[in-house]
């Protein structure tokens, strides 16, 4: 903790940032200042665009060539670092600051094994013999609790999961015991139960080195489970800054204050309404979806079993939540109730079993069941306007005249909150929420009864995910339509849901109402799940310690012929069953 | 109208398009625009030696081998240089962009099998392919540009096939999916702008390589045939004598080289013009 008169080891003044030369240049980064002290660890709170990022590239020196520091002072025990000679900055990079990015994939370099490119930082810093080199990297990995070192040291990246090599990211920025460590975004990619362990191994690692840790985060719940003290940016300007306690119990600034408003916290929602009367509308039994995986000419074909014998019902006017971490099968699942890939069992709509369907009857089919996907980047083409990727559905379906798509095109706009000549522009000229809304908009554009959503806040920053999740609630009062929610956030996934089914390895492993299954959790994975989920909270710090003990998912790849053993449900009581043995 | 303008505000696009309006203009208008006929051999043309004529009056980029006037030949030769590259290279991008789009759409053994068929036209020489065509037809300025659509093709299929895939996978493809699009529709309403501007960049490239091609079977014997001019016949024609009397080379080089670059600026222009995302900058 820092006693206030020692001096801090890093320390940011008036720092401003600039985008672009001249004229046409645009200040990102607005008179930030902070200090850093021994041992303690900072974030820095912000959505997307809040110059968060920029601010930990100009401390390595690292900006891209069109930024630059406009004014202000970064100094590093002292040393002044804006301006200083790029020989300088290399020697400290790495040696004195560490930098772990969010995509730890793309940060490893996928051609060198994780031993050479560990070696290869120490190597850089510290003149070792190759025994000594060998040492400290295997030192290293089993202090970030990577199993079985020997192995790991000879592997590539793409052998090792997420979770893995964001280990190995954190080895290398640690490998010269750096004064300072800047993460940025650590664990956005991952799983919640990975991201408890790496901020978890991220804590000890600290205790045990004493480094400074400087963290980028949008994650409330990540700067409450971490922070020492908090700045809060938004669009470059500092918006407060406050020691953690502080900020969550007493947030001064109004921006602060929506930001912790709009952050869905688990475990505060009441009993959802009751809709168990209601007509089934979507009747699922017995699916199973299972890829083909070719060996080679001597071997016997595999499957992977992505699904596995799911059974569940979606009523008229429900939201039902599918929560589960990468690779449960979530996804899978609803591209398989949307005909987009093979898959074995019932999916019955109104009553009309959907497997096996395609051609004209399956393009019917497509008017009732819609789906809003992830990355809406990425879901619109962005060679169409609005009107056309709107209108689209309209005219495959109803080959409705342009003046009549026009109007309701406008209307559907109208109902997503955009205004009506949005449709004349291009998807790129619009924000993350706003093309979610689009989105929407589109999918809506056939009237449907159900909607699939996958992850389909995910990508948003939590205040735009607070109004698109609004949306969605009030589009479902309003045209009485069934959800099905997927998503691997518990906290959106309560606020929203009526009912959740928690999947592992394919299956259902618990199903009930969501007060049910995520305030009374029985099934182990479930509870280790919960457990994972950071609160944004000071008061309710989580001990993740019991989570560092790897757990892996069953190998979904099986041989030909094989079956899974039929699951058995044990009735809780309020239809909230657990899958038992 | 719009693109035109846009097109012609930026000078080194304008320029190009001028270079290509006047061959244009130039190879359509042959016989009113060329001083002499092309293949009347003058007495006077050649030097007392019986070399060719430097560039001088009244044969303003001089004369050839055979005392023909330069300027003429080369203004016949934009005819058939122009029309064998548009019409071979045009035909080439067709097929390789039809076979590519439906083999990285369809994927499956129909997929296979057409990518295998141009596996195995792109592993045979191009050029003795091209002089066997040659061989069994008989050699006219159609059946050349027709031989070359046949052998330059295979790239662009191979190159659009790899495009295709990886635009398939993307999200919104999958969405129109679930919309309830036809592939018909997903292919030509929503995959194929994608690929124009590789398209593009394909055809204007391909121009100058379809010219060279050209000059490469005239100069073999079976690409067009003489006293026909063409920019890649004349180089060849006179590619030996190129240090005693560099300019026969040198202007059709010229005249090739300023055509494909002028292709290629106009093409790189269009393909920003036409992307909705980069309006407005640049």
């Amino acid at each position: 903790m820092s006693n206030g008169t020692s001096q801090p080891i890093l320390s940011v003044q008036q720092l401003s940032i600039d985008v672009g030369m001249g004229a046409s240049s645009r200040r990102v980064v607005d008179h930030l200042s902070f200090d850093l002290f021994a041992g303690q660890t900072l974030c820095i709170a912000g959505e997307s665009g809040s110059g968060k990022s920029l601010s930990s590239l100009a401390i390595m020196g690292l900006l891209p060539k069109a930024v630059r520091v406009a004014e202000g002072a970064i100094s590093f025990e002292g040393r002044d670092l804006v301006g200083a000679p790029e020989r300088e900055l290399q020697r400290l990079r790495g040696k004195q600051i560490g930098m772990i990015f969010q995509e730890p994939m793309t940060s490893l370099n996928p051609l060198m094994t994780v031993g050479q490119q560990l070696q290869e930082t120490l190597r850089r810093h510290e003149p070792l013999g190759r025994q000594a080199l060998r040492q400290r990297a295997r030192e290293m990995l089993e202090s970030v609790r990577m199993p079985q070192v020997e192995k790991r040291l000879q592997q590539y990246p793409h052998e090792l999961s997420g979770g893995m090599r964001q280990r190995v990211m954190i080895a290398m920025a640690m490998l010269c015991r750096p004064k300072v460590l800047i993460a940025d975004e650590p664990t956005t990619a991952l799983d919640v139960t990975i991201q408890a362990q790496i901020l978890e191994l991220m804590r000890e690692l600290q205790q045990v080195y004493g480094t400074s840790l400087l963290m980028i985060t949008h994650d409330m719940g990540v700067v409450a489970e971490m922070a020492d003290q908090v700045v809060v940016m938004n669009h470059g300007r500092t918006e407060e800054q406050a020691p953690v306690r502080q900020l969550f119990t007493q947030p001064q600034a109004d921006y602060t204050r929506k930001l912790l408003a709009a952050v869905p916290v688990l475990g505060t929602a009441g009993q959802p309404g009751d809709v168990s009367q209601q007509p089934v509308v979507l009747q699922v039994r017995d699916l199973s979806v299972r890829f083909p995986v070719r060996m080679g000419w001597f071997e016997e074909d595999k499957q992977v079993h992505a699904v596995e014998g799911l059974n569940f019902e979606l009523r008229q006017g429900e939201t039902l939540g599918l929560v589960g971490e990468s690779g449960c099968g979530k996804s899978t699942t609803g591209k398989a109730l949307m005909n987009m890939l093979a898959y074995q069992g019932s999916v019955q709509l109104f009553g009309k079993e959907l497997n096996g369907l395609h051609g004209a009857e399956l393009q019917a089919v497509r008017r009732d069941i819609q789906m809003v996907f992830q990355d809406p980047y990425a879901a619109l083409n962005p060679r169409k306007n609005i009107l056309e990727l709107v209108g689209e559905p309209l005219l495959i379906h109803d080959q409705l005249p342009r003046a009549q798509r026009q109007e309701r095109v406008a209307e559907l706009l109208r109902q997503v909150d955009m205004p009506a000549d949005a449709m004349y522009r291009y998807p790129h000229q619009f924000s993350g929420g706003q093309r979610q809304r689009i989105c929407i908009a589109r999918a809506l554009a056939l009237n449907p009864k159900v909607i699939i959503a996958d992850e389909s806040v995910s990508a948003l920053d939590v205040s735009v995910q607070a109004q698109v999740l609004e949306l969605l609630e009030h589009l479902r009062k309003q045209h009485r339509l069934s959800y099905l929610f997927i998503s691997h956030d518990m906290a959106v996934v309560e606020r929203i849901c009526h009912r959740v089914a928690v999947m592992y390895g394919g299956q259902i492993v618990e199903i009930g109402r969501r007060d049910h299954v995520l305030h009374n959790p029985q099934h182990p994975y479930t509870k280790r799940l919960l457990s994972a989920v950071p609160m944004p909270d000071v008061d309710q710090k989580r001990d993740f310690k019991a989570l560092l003990q790897e757990f892996e998912q069953p190998s979904p790849i099986k041989g030909k012929g094989f079956e899974a053993p039929l699951q058995k449900f044990h009735d809780v009581g309020g239809g909230h069953w657990v899958a038992v043995g | 109208m719009k693109v035109l303008r846009a097109l012609v505000r930026r000078p080194a696009v304008a320029l190009s398009l001028l270079y290509i309006v006047i061959v244009v203009l130039l190879a359509l208008f042959a016989p009113w625009m060329s001083p002499y006929d092309p293949s009347e051999q003058f007495v006077e043309g050649l030097s007392l030696e019986g070399a060719p004529l430097p560039p001088d009056t009244p044969y303003l980029l001089g004369t050839d081998l055979l005392g023909r006037d330069l300027l003429s030949r080369l203004i016949y030769g934009a005819r058939t240089s122009l029309f064998i590259g548009l019409l071979a290279n045009g035909l080439a991008v067709l097929i390789g962009t039809l076979v590519g789009l439906s083999a990285g759409f369809l994927r499956g053994w129909v997929g296979s099998t057409l990518m295998r068929f141009t596996d195995l036209m792109m592993a045979f020489p191009a050029l003795l392919l091209a002089i066997a065509l040659s061989a069994i037809f008989q050699p006219s300025v159609w059946i050349v540009a027709l031989v070359i659509a046949m052998v330059n093709w295979v790239q662009i299929a191979r190159v659009i096939y790899s495009e295709t895939i990886a635009l398939s996978a993307r999200d919104f493809v999958a969405v129109e999916r679930t919309l309830g699009a036809s592939s018909l529709r997903i292919l030509f309403s929503h995959l194929l702008p994608h690929l124009l501007p590789t398209i593009l960049v394909w055809a204007t490239l391909g121009i100058s390589t379809t010219v060279l091609l050209e000059a490469t079977l005239s100069y073999l014997g079976v690409g067009v045939q003489p006293p026909t001019p063409s920019w890649g016949n004349i180089i060849f024609e006179s590619q030996t004598y190129f240090t005693s009397a560099p300019w026969l080379v040198f202007f059709p080089g010229i005249a090739i080289v300023l055509l494909s670059l002028a292709f290629n600026l106009v093409g790189d222009a269009l393909r920003d013009e036409l992307d909705p995302t980069l309006q407005g900058r640049s």
